[in-house]
Formats: C-alpha cells, structure tokens, sequence
C-alpha cells in the first residue's frame, strides 16, 4: 500500500458534487431509450447516496461509477471505471457504469487524444475510489465503535475481525457521504490488483449486439428536425449564390438558409479548424427528404483570394498563425513541389556532430526517399450532433473528443454564459482524431437557435470525406553514412509535408549516431488538416523502419541486431541531449520480438518477414509480420505485436486494440490515399476510397505485452504506425522490390 | 407519398412516405428502429444491413417500395434478449471497438450462418467482404463467427 495525499493538483472533486444532488440516477434521460429490463430495475437500490464526483453507492451495494472521458472505440468506458472500483474495492458485477457529465472542475481531462485517457485519468481515478474506501471503513468503524485500523475491506464488504462482524458498503453508504474527506487515503500496490489486469467485457456490450441507441446519430428528440449542409465542392472555394427555389418546394422541407459557423467568435482554438465556413443548411422533417432537397439545390461557388488564420494552441497560450493559400490544388502537383522541397536545404531541427563531414568520408551512402498521400478519417459514423438552443439556454449533444473545447466555442458563437451551455457525450463510432475537430457542434448550435428547433444535424458520407480534417501529404528523404567496417556513421533526414512536417527529430536514431542532421519544411494548403491516429508518426515510424532495413542490409547486417546495437550506443553513450526515448524499453519489445517470434530460426518455405518497431505516445511497440504470396498477391498471414505500455489495465480490450491499430496501418499503408484534382478529392466514399476489408485483413495477429509495473500509457495510437515499416520490409523480401509510395496497392499489382 | 404495410420484427407497420425512401431511414426516422445505421448510403459498408426473408440485405439501397410482403428483420428484432447465438458469441469474443459497425456485421453474420451453419475461413471472408470495421475488429468477427457456428 501507498499512502497518498488527497488533494491532488488543482483537483477538487472530492468536495465537488459531480451530480445536482445525491438521489437517483442522472443523466441522459432522453437518451435513455435503451430500456433497462425489469430484471436490472429489480437489482436496483432504492437510494444512492454519492460519496464524491466519480461514484455513488446504493443502499444495497451497487455502486455507479462515472466514466469521465468521451468513449470513441478506445474502451475507456470500461477500464477507466475499473479503476476506481479497484481501488474502491468492489466486486465488478455489482458496478454500473455511467458517462459523466462534462465537468472539467471535477474530472479535470475529459479529452479523447494523444492516447492519454488512462495515463492522464490513473492517478484520479485510483484516489477517487481510495477515498471512497476510505470513507466507507470510517462509517463502518464509527457505527461498530472500533478504530478505523481494525477495519478491512474485500469486494465490498468490511469486516472487523476481532469481533467476527461484516456489512456491506450499502449499509454505510449514507453515513459514509456524510463524512469529511480524509486527509490521506492508501493505495492499493500493484499485486493486490483483484481487477486492474483482469480481462473485462466491454459494459456497452449487451447494448451495442443488440441495437440499443447509443450514439450521436441516434438521438431523437420530440419535434427535433433532421439538418444537412451543403458546403463548396472544393478546397478554395467559397458560396458566391444559390436558388433553392425548387429545394423548398420539395415535400417535408422546413427551411434553407446559409449559416457562418464561427461568424463573430474571436479566440479560435486549434479544434475550431474548419475547412468550409460558410455553409448552406437545409432543415427538414425527415433525413431521406433532407437529402433530396440538399440535391436540388443550384449553388454557384467562386475562388476565394489568399487569407490569415490565427488558432489558440493547446494550451490556450500560443497563438498558431496560418496561412491560406488561394487557388484548386491538385495532388499531381503536391508530389512534384515536395521532390523538389526535399531536394532544398531546409529548417535545422537538430544537428549532432559534424554530418557534413561523415558524409563526405563516408564508404557507402544510402540515400531514399518515401511519399504518402492525405487521408481521410472515415469514422464509421459520420460526423453529427444534436442541438437543442433556446434563448436562454443550450443543449449540445453528440459525438466530439474535444467537448470542453467545443463547449466554449459554442457558448461564444451563441451569445450564451458558459453555464447555459450543457454538453453530452455519446457513445462515438470512431475518432481517430475527426472529432477533435467539433465545427459541427458549433454549426449544429447556430442552425438550431436560427431554425428554434431541436435539431440533429447530420452529414452523408460524401460530406464527411470532403469536408476533412485530413491526414497530410508527407515526403522524407533519408541519407545514412556507413563506414568501411559498415558502422552507421551518419544520419540525415529531410522531411516535410503539405501543409504539415511529420518530423520529429528527437527521436530514434537521434542519440544513436554521432552526425546526425535532421531537418524539417513545409508547403502552406488551403486544404485542411488535422490530427489523424498518430499523427506524424502514422508516416514517419513507417519510413523509418523502412529505411533502417535498407542500411541493414546495405551493411550486412541482420536488421534486429543492426537495431539492437544503436539502442546499446543510446543506453550506454547518448548523443545529444532531449532524446525522446527509452533506449532499454524500445530494445525491450525487439528483443521480446526477437523471442516470440522465433526470428532467425529457419523461416518456412514461402513465408517472408519484416521487422519494425517504434516508439510514440508513450508506448513501445515491435512488429513482425509474415508475408505469403497466393494468386500473385501479398496476403498478411500473421503479425506479433510487442507492446510496452506499463501496467495493463484491461488486456481483452488492449489486445482489441493492438489488433485493430495493427489492421488499420496495413490498411492505410496498403490501400489508403485521397488524391485531389482541382481542389476536390477525387474519392467521396467507400467506392472509390479503400479501406481494409475483411479478406483483406491479417489472418493472425500475436499480441504480447511486457509485464511491468510502469505507469500505464496508452493505447489508441502506438500500435498504428510501427507495423507500415514491417509490412513494407515483408513486402520487400516477397517481391524483391521496395515500395516507397504509399498506398502500396492501388489498383496495381505489387509483383513488378 | 404512398402508403406501406410492412413486417418488421414480426409485428406490422404500416408507414407514409415516398416510395424511393430506402428501408434505412424508414427504419431509423418512421420507427425510431436505429439499431440499423447509416455508414455510406451506397451499398459499399453493410452498416446498414438487415434481413429480408432471411437474406443479408443493405437497407440504404432498398426502396420501401421493393419490400412488398416480405419479412424484414433488424437487430432489434433478432432475438428477444440479445441471445441469438451470433450476439452470444460476439459479447463471449468482446468484438466491438466503437462498436458502430456491429449490427451490420451481426446482420450479415447470422444470414451467413442460417444458410450454411458450417462456414470455412473463405465463405466466411465472402460473406462479410461487404462489411467494413473502420476499428479493424475483422480477426474478432471471425473468431465470433466461428464460435457462433459451433453452438448453432
Ligand atoms: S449504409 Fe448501406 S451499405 Fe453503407
Ligand atoms: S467497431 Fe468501430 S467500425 Fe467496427
């Protein structure tokens, strides 16, 4: 056990009340469709009594927990209340699970990015349930009159041995509300985990089988009217006019209007990014008539003319300043002007040693370069939100991974105090950053306080896929310097993006290589992007990893070891300072690697293996892939994913998504790519834009994970970027030849 | 606007609307059955997949006017208590990540296993091509599927 102060930063959840009052379940009533059966409303207590913020305890025992994060695919609803009932010592079954209202005060990072949820929420988490443990053996010690030492816990009940008593929480739960918070709570050390580590089923399981409305884009609301824009065809264009005069003839058709989504507010924050200001909204009775009116309308666009854009960094503090170029970009040309960037001398982000004179001496360069195209997100849901804005209040409700950002956003857009303004997180059909983006909150606010309607606002797939956030066009150029015995005695890379570098030049091999230069450029679009899965290293791990194998080979080296002997060089004798890595965890999962996968021992005939490994938001994580050919084609049979990502909070659901980051970077490195022609992607939807299909899936994925006692770090990102550098040196020992362009299947065959 | 009788669930509707108005928003706006969800609108995701008579079918390009009598089943009515063995394997295999394509691949998965309970890796990759997990949970459909099959 650990003892622990229970104030904790600027946190006041433990004297905040999370809810209006103790009593009954709050929470999205009207949401609240999904029927509970007459079994669960049986098992129900008669009275909850809230001890703090995250939990309440029922007079028989059930406890609700809040789930404090926006849930996208990650399965925080799960782990994180599975911390606090660790800590609070309950039995699973006997918890219910809520989403938490957002209320920053008391949850502090309701935020769904930078794979941050548990190692940001750890700490909290574990107190709010300590504390409540805490109070709950107070009460059971002042009603059975024995000091407070004496009294255990176990699954929830207390007991005090020497007197051979026992209750249950729900037995003290009043009195325990009552209670002030104590000064210090204990903490539960790391082998008395009963349910951190234990593998626990996703508690909207039953509700997600079976159909239960648990998203943004199934909330319904009496009177509510069904909302659609229609926005310019194309990046760097803007409405010149319209006639909508046959649009609102067309039956069920409420209102047409155009709206400016962030008119009047003057803070923008980095999530306010927002491709198509001005839009043209349709309201009406029903989605399919909506569609049918959105079709009908004429509108006529016109170039807009160059422009300045100021966000708010993170932070709030720094002011991000872009620049919006005029003019219908197409991918063609992207390609053409970032050859030629990366041929320029560009911004020095960091330089070791002295590479210009290793390079001069050296006995081999290699020297390669590497493409990849914008992405688009594809959430299976497209982007939506309910609104329901009155004057003097506003409800906002849907799917966003920023909601307190977007939450202030909107309050200034509608003239509202920030208290007037409640936001609710739903269930999400995917983020992978799209909705760190929340513009459709703020247009779902305006076109419901213009229309004076609840309103959910929904986007067809072809307005989600052109209306991006996307993931940027990159290109990187490596150089390596070997020496005559074949050491690494020189590194360069150049790389850069449109409109957004990918590089970050402190990480591996940074610290492993005497001369290492690294530099950064970038190409100003009026194309919009954003964060997407990892973002830079969803391109550059897999290059890197791509290239690092070339030197290997070129060195005659075996690529595991050639690895292995930079991270000996970072442990024992680091270039530079500020690498931004662990050079014992990252050859940790290589060598774990190494291992599981029997690397090195004689392959199977016609099985073709790639290795990588990366390092990023705070995780580690190896791949090996093996590679088959049949019917000429490249087929994934089977990828080991090593993971280092400290304590393992749920493992069913951090295998689920090892796994799932694992499909989505083969996909994405394999078959992802949005290609512009005059301004406009060329793909609008699942037709022409590819995503990873079943068949096209690995047929085996072996996920292991280093067992530690770190702090645990997440898991939404890292295992997304590191397996397009196994999948490119697989690709390579299968085909003879190496892919340096991603997508690396088009409609092409890959066999030359 | 015309009007329609139809079976959902096995009880019948009956519901105004334009004949060209596909199942799907029938389904999700008429009768608030939004277990059935919106992905593309062009038959290339299967989120919006349901049975008619049986048959995996996508609702976004189904009109309301091509169902006539035919028997039309959506998640919400594949079983009574989320026991249909499909949705018993999936909850045993914990499948969903964001868990919005599900329905559709519960949907295409059960019509698979009513018309062959014995499916290999092949038929099963044929069956759900059509299905697109943005998450990547295809390993976990599959095992699901496998374990569905063996109860059935
Ligand atoms: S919504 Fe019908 S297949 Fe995608
Ligand atoms: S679970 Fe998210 S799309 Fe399949």
């Amino acid at each position: 056990m650990t003892l622990i102060k229970t104030s904790y930063g600027r946190r006041s959840f433990l004297k905040t009340s999370a809810l209006a009052s103790g009593g009954l379940v709050v929470g999205f009533s009207w949401l609240a469709s999904c029927n509970p059966s007459t079994k669960d409303v049986a098992k129900m207590p008669k009275e909850w009594f809230e001890i703090n913020g995250y939990l309440k305890i029922g007079d028989n025992g059930l406890a609700t927990i809040m789930s404090p994060n926006p849930e996208i695919g990650q399965n925080v609803k799960t782990s994180m209340p599975m911390i606090v009932a660790e800590e609070l010592d309950i039995d699973w079954d006997h918890v219910i699970v809520e989403q938490a209202p957002l209320n920053t005060a008391i949850f502090t990072r309701q935020l769904a990015g930078g794979s941050e949820s548990i190692m940001h929420g750890w700490d909290g988490l574990r107190m709010a349930g300590a504390t409540a443990r805490e109070m709950l053996k107070q009460a059971a010690a002042q009603q059975w009159e024995v000091p407070i030492s004496e009294v255990t816990t176990d699954r929830g009940i207390i007991s005090h041995k020497a007197t051979n008593r026992t209750m249950g929480y729900g037995e003290v739960a009043s009195l325990a509300a009552s209670l002030p918070v104590p000064k210090e709570v204990e903490l539960k050390s790391y082998d008395e985990f009963k349910i951190i580590g234990n593998s626990t089923r996703n508690v909207d399981g039953l509700k997600l089988v079976t159909g239960k409305p648990l998203f943004g884009i199934d909330q319904y609301q009496e009177g509510m009217l069904i909302a659609m824009i229609v926005a310019p065809p194309a990046f760097g264009l803007k409405l010149k006019s319209y006639d909508d005069a046959k649009a609102r003839s067309m039956p069920g058709v409420k209102d047409i209007f155009t709206i400016n989504t962030y008119e009047s507010v003057k803070g923008k924050s980095m999530f306010d990014v927002d491709a198509f200001p001005e839009l043209i909204v349709v309201v009406g009775n029903t989605t399919w008539e909506v569609m049918q009116a959105k079709k009908a309308i004429e509108a006529q666009w016109e170039p807009f003319e160059d422009y300045q854009e100021n966000f708010t960094g993170f932070s709030g503090q720094n002011i991000i300043s872009q620049n919006v170029p005029a003019g219908r970009e197409n991918s063609e040309d992207h390609y053409k002007i970032m050859e030629a960037m990366s041929l320029k001398a560009s911004k020095i982000a960091r330089k070791d040693g002295d590479p210009e004179t290793a390079f001069k001496d050296a006995a081999k360069i290699i020297e390669r370069s590497y493409t990849a195209p914008f992405l688009s997100h594809s959430t299976m849901e497209p982007m939506n939100f309910f609104a329901d804005v009155t004057s003097d209040k506003a409800i906002l409700s849907g799917p966003v991974q920023t909601p307190e950002f977007m939450e202030k956003s909107a309050a200034e857009r509608l003239g509202l105090p920030l208290h007037k303004v409640e936001l609710n997180m739903t269930r999400q059909g995917g983020g992978f950053g799209r909705r760190l983006y929340g513009h459709f909150v703020v247009e779902a606010g305006v076109i419901s306080q213009k229309t004076k309607s609840p309103i959910k606002l929904i986007y067809t797939r072809e307005d989600d896929m052109t209306f991006g956030t996307y993931r940027p066009a990159y290109h990187a150029r490596y150089r390596a310097a070997l020496d005559k015995d074949n050491n690494l005695v020189g590194f360069h890379v150049r790389a850069g993006g449109i409109p957004e570098s990918p590089l970050f030049a402190n990480r591996f091999p940074a610290g492993a290589v005497d001369n290492y230069l690294a530099e950064t450029w970038d190409v100003p679009s009026n194309i919009t992007v954003g964060a997407f899965r990892a973002p830079r290293s969803n391109f550059i791990a897999g290059v890197e990893q791509a290239f690092l194998d070339e030197v290997a080979e070129e060195a005659g080296k075996d690529p595991i070891d050639f690895r292995l002997e930079l991270f000996e060089r970072a442990k024992n004798n680091p270039v530079g300072e500020s690498n931004d890595y662990d050079p014992n965890r990252y050859a940790g999962v290589l060598e774990l690697a190494r291992e599981k996968s029997g690397w090195g021992r004689e392959s199977t005939e016609g099985v073709y293996r790639g290795v990588s490994a990366y390092y990023c938001h705070n995780s580690y994580v190896a791949n090996i892939l093996d590679m088959v050919i049949e019917n000429d084609q490249p087929v994934v049979k089977k990828v080991y994913a090593i993971v280092d990502c400290g304590i393992v909070v749920n493992p069913i659901a951090a295998i689920n998504m090892v796994e799932g980051g694992t499909v989505d970077g083969i996909g994405n490195a394999m078959y992802g790519g949005l290609v512009f022609k005059d301004g406009a992607p060329i793909q609008n939807n699942f037709d022409r834009y590819r995503l990873i299909r079943h068949k096209e899936s690995p047929k085996e994925i072996e996920v292991h994970f280093v067992d530690n006692s770190e702090h645990p770090t997440g898991l939404g990102e890292p295992p997304f970027p590191p397996v397009m550098g196994a999948l490119a040196n697989a690709l390579y020992k299968a085909t003879g030849q190496r892919h340096y362009d991603q997508p690396f299947i088009t409609n092409k065959k890959v066999i030359g | 606007m015309a009007t329609f009788n139809l079976t959902i669930n096995g009880e019948s509707r009956q519901v105004d609307v334009d004949p060209s108005t596909p199942m799907l928003w029938v389904l999700r706006d008429h009768f608030k059955l939004v277990g059935t969800k919106f992905g593309c609108g062009i038959a290339q995701c299967g989120a919006c997949t349901i049975h008619i008579s049986d048959v995996a079918v996508r609702s976004c390009q189904l009109p309301v006017s091509a169902v006539g009598e035919q028997e039309i089943t959506t998640i919400e009515g594949l079983s009574e208590n989320g026991d249909h063995p499909v949705q018993k394997a999936w909850l045993e295999q914990d499948v969903p990540q964001c868990g919005y394509c599900q329905a559709g691949q519960i949907m295409s998965a059960s019509a698979l296993l009513k018309a062959n309970p014995n499916p290999s890796d092949e038929e099963i990759d044929q069956a759900m091509d059509g299905n697109i997990c943005r998450c990547g949970t295809y390993l976990r459909i599959k095992k699901a599927i496998k374990t569905a099959s063996s109860t059935i």
